[in-house]
């Protein structure tokens, strides 16, 4: 233990009053910063899951052509290289071949699923009631490797719908507002068709926009009632690192000629807004660390005042300037080392309560209890922020304490 | 008293009257500013031998505070030159003159200014750590033999702010001697005891000096305590007016 440690643990115990509020700040502060972390960057990610399993980490949409331009090469006469337009690019609505597109967008190795959609309008109607909605034709297997649809299921069975080529999935809205059950059938309208179904399964993603109005159908069933027979609407493509999805819908725009949409990009209204959030309470909370900085700076302020002529013999014996100023910035040390674990233990105990609170939330996604999120960051993060704060409430008067001139004070002292 | 020493082998036994270990020549200082600016040190010289007993008597304000502590290294001169062991030091960088305060000079102040949060043991030993070429164990040894020497040997563990003001004056002095200093600088070291203490104090000064060949310089206001010194040297208006053996009393 360094001299300068042990003294600075001294001058702090004498304080206990003040040491206290000062410790209570900072681990409350520390606290309270991770909750709120905790808190709005689990509801962000549990969105972000919602999202990835439901519609993908990315949708390869419509097929573009590039309209190539000849130019002259300059110097040469009859030489010329060709340039792609791409104001004049050719768009042909969805994919036009799915099996090879989706062949193409397996190679890429940070692709765990391809699933193809053909989707179309249609009109629901049941004896009493009927309703717009959007048909999604899938490959069972295919949509179950892309998506959290197994996990999504809230009445009746995949296995139901497997083993029925008249099944369909429906969103739990929107069985509630048709007064559907499973087992019940219904027709679905089309312009030029009307075909009969039967409910195999009621699904829940907790997007209301989702569950309100998309049902599924097995592909050939959905081919058949929108008159599709070949092609897909999109494909939708799961990763194993979602987080690389901006970048690989880029590569799979060059390699496969198809527009490619990540999720950051669908979802960036949403997940700029939990950022907005997280940054606005991250920035609230971490004025409660600089209030407990200000009450610091003024205990240590106060020991340096108190304790003048204690430095002032300190230096008489020998201890240097940069002694006193470790002294004081042992002080904060200690302060910031004992209020960042309570902090962390109160955080960690103050999540895991919150994350038993029961709160029913539908609409962007499907929650029963507050949603938090465990990351190391926010533990990391709050001690970085309660560092600085400690040590610029230690630094200046570590430095006052420093500069006193020893023979001054203790003239005065004396005097 | 038998002062052991923790560091130092070319040294110790009396050498009264040896060269000069502690010197100043033409010492100035100012104190305050403006037209409150007083000339409180008016071209001092000095020299101090090892084994020597030195008392700086006078009336108060005459300097003899400010003197000691230019000597001290506490503060620093107009003009002038302090030497310590030969070097001078009034002019030496911060980092020199707090190295040589803490290996070659102890104070004992008017106030004894123990640290109330540290035992006995702990006030001396707080500059053996800064100089930390005992093993803390060692160190502990030391303390406590520097406390018996000044009789606080069962009081050790005491927190400074429980021994009386004798004892806290005694660890005072205890603490000076901690890194066996070449120099004592002691500033009415008496001032606040009785009769019976400040016998003690003076007592354990004169004995480091005498056994030990350490330069000890006094300021004090008593005579019977500058009778006793071998030297005794009187200041007024910030200037030296005599300088020679003390009477006796």
């Amino acid at each position: 233990m360094s001299p300068e440690f042990k003294i600075a643990f001294r001058f702090l115990v004498s304080k206990k009053r003040a040491m206290s509020m000062s410790l209570a700040g900072i681990a409350c502060g520390v606290a309270f910063f991770i909750l709120t972390q905790a808190q709005t960057s689990g509801f962000e990610r549990f969105y972000i899951d919602t999202i990835l399993g439901t519609t993908g980490a990315i949708q390869v949409h419509d097929r573009f052509q590039d309209t190539l331009r000849t130019m002259d090469a300059a110097g040469r006469e009859r030489s010329g290289f060709r340039i792609a337009h791409r104001e004049a690019r050719q768009y042909v609505e969805g994919v036009e071949e799915p099996a090879r597109v989706g062949a193409a967008i397996r190679e890429f190795t940070n692709v765990s699923g391809v699933s193809e959609v053909v989707s179309g309008s249609a009109r629901l109607r049941t004896p009493v009631r009927e309703r717009s909605v959007r048909v999604y034709g899938i490959r069972l297997e295919d949509h179950l490797a892309v998506t959290e649809l197994a996990r999504q299921i809230v009445r009746g069975d995949l296995p139901g719908f497997r083993g029925s080529p008249q099944g369909v999935l429906i969103g739990s809205e929107l069985a509630r507002r048709m007064q559907l059950q499973v087992g019940d059938s219904f027709e679905l309208d089309t312009p030029d068709q009307s075909r009969r179904y039967r409910v195999s399964a009621v699904y829940e993603t907790g997007v209301r926009d989702i569950d309100e109005a998309r049902i599924f159908l097995h592909l050939g069933e959905a081919r058949s009632l929108l008159r599709r027979p070949f092609g897909a609407s999109f494909l939708q493509v799961s990763l194993r690192d979602p987080g690389r999805a901006v970048q690989d819908a880029a590569r799979i725009e060059t390699v496969a000629g198809h527009f490619a949409y990540s999720w950051q990009e669908r979802e960036r209204a949403w997940i700029e807004v939990f950022r907005a959030l997280r940054v606005s309470s991250g920035l609230t909370v971490a004025t409660i660390i600089l209030i407990s900085g200000l009450g610091m700076f003024n205990m240590l302020a106060m020991i340096v005042m108190e304790k003048t002529r204690e430095i002032a013999i300190l230096r008489s014996m020998g201890y240097r300037r940069q002694d006193i100023r470790r002294i004081f910035l042992w002080q904060g040390a200690v302060v910031l080392a004992a209020g960042t674990i309570l902090g962390w233990l109160l955080g960690a105990l103050l999540t895991f309560g919150v994350s038993r609170i029961p709160i029913r939330i539908r609409g962007i996604f499907a929650t029963d209890y507050f949603v938090v999120n465990w990351a190391w960051s926010h533990y990391i993060v709050a001690f970085l922020i309660a560092a600085a704060v400690v040590f610029v409430a230690a630094w200046i008067p570590a430095r006052r304490a420093a500069r006193l001139e020893p023979g001054e004070v203790i003239r005065n002292s004396a005097a | 008293m038998n002062v052991e020493t923790n560091h130092r082998s070319d040294d110790g036994g009396p050498a009264a009257n040896a060269a000069p270990i502690l010197s100043c020549r033409g010492l100035h200082r100012h104190l305050g500013e403006g037209e409150g600016r007083v000339h409180v040190l008016r071209g001092i010289s000095l020299d101090i031998g090892a084994g020597t007993v030195c008392a700086v008597a006078g009336p108060s304000g005459c300097g003899k505070s400010t003197l000691l502590y230019a000597l001290g290294l506490l503060d620093r001169p107009d003009a002038g030159e302090v030497r310590i062991e030969g070097e001078n030091l009034a002019a030496a960088g911060d980092a020199v003159r707090t190295r040589t305060r803490n290996e070659s000079i102890g104070f004992v102040f008017q106030f004894h200014f123990l640290l109330p949060e540290f035992s006995a043991a702990e006030n001396v030993m707080l500059p053996m750590y800064r100089l930390g070429r005992l093993a803390p164990r060692d160190m502990r040894r030391r303390a406590g033999y520097l406390l018996e020497q000044v009789g606080l040997g069962a009081r050790q563990d005491r927190l400074a702010t429980r021994l009386s003001g004798g004892e806290q004056q005694r660890v005072a002095v205890a603490r000076a001697l901690a890194n066996d200093p070449s120099i004592v600088l002691a500033d009415e070291p008496t001032g606040n005891l009785d009769a019976h203490n400040a016998r003690a104090v003076v007592d354990l000064l004169v004995a480091l000096a005498r056994e030990r060949g350490r330069a000890v310089v006094i300021v004090t206001h008593n005579e019977e305590i500058a009778a006793r010194c071998d030297r005794r040297v009187s200041m007024l208006d910030g200037r030296l007016e005599a300088d020679g053996a003390p009477p006796a009393l």
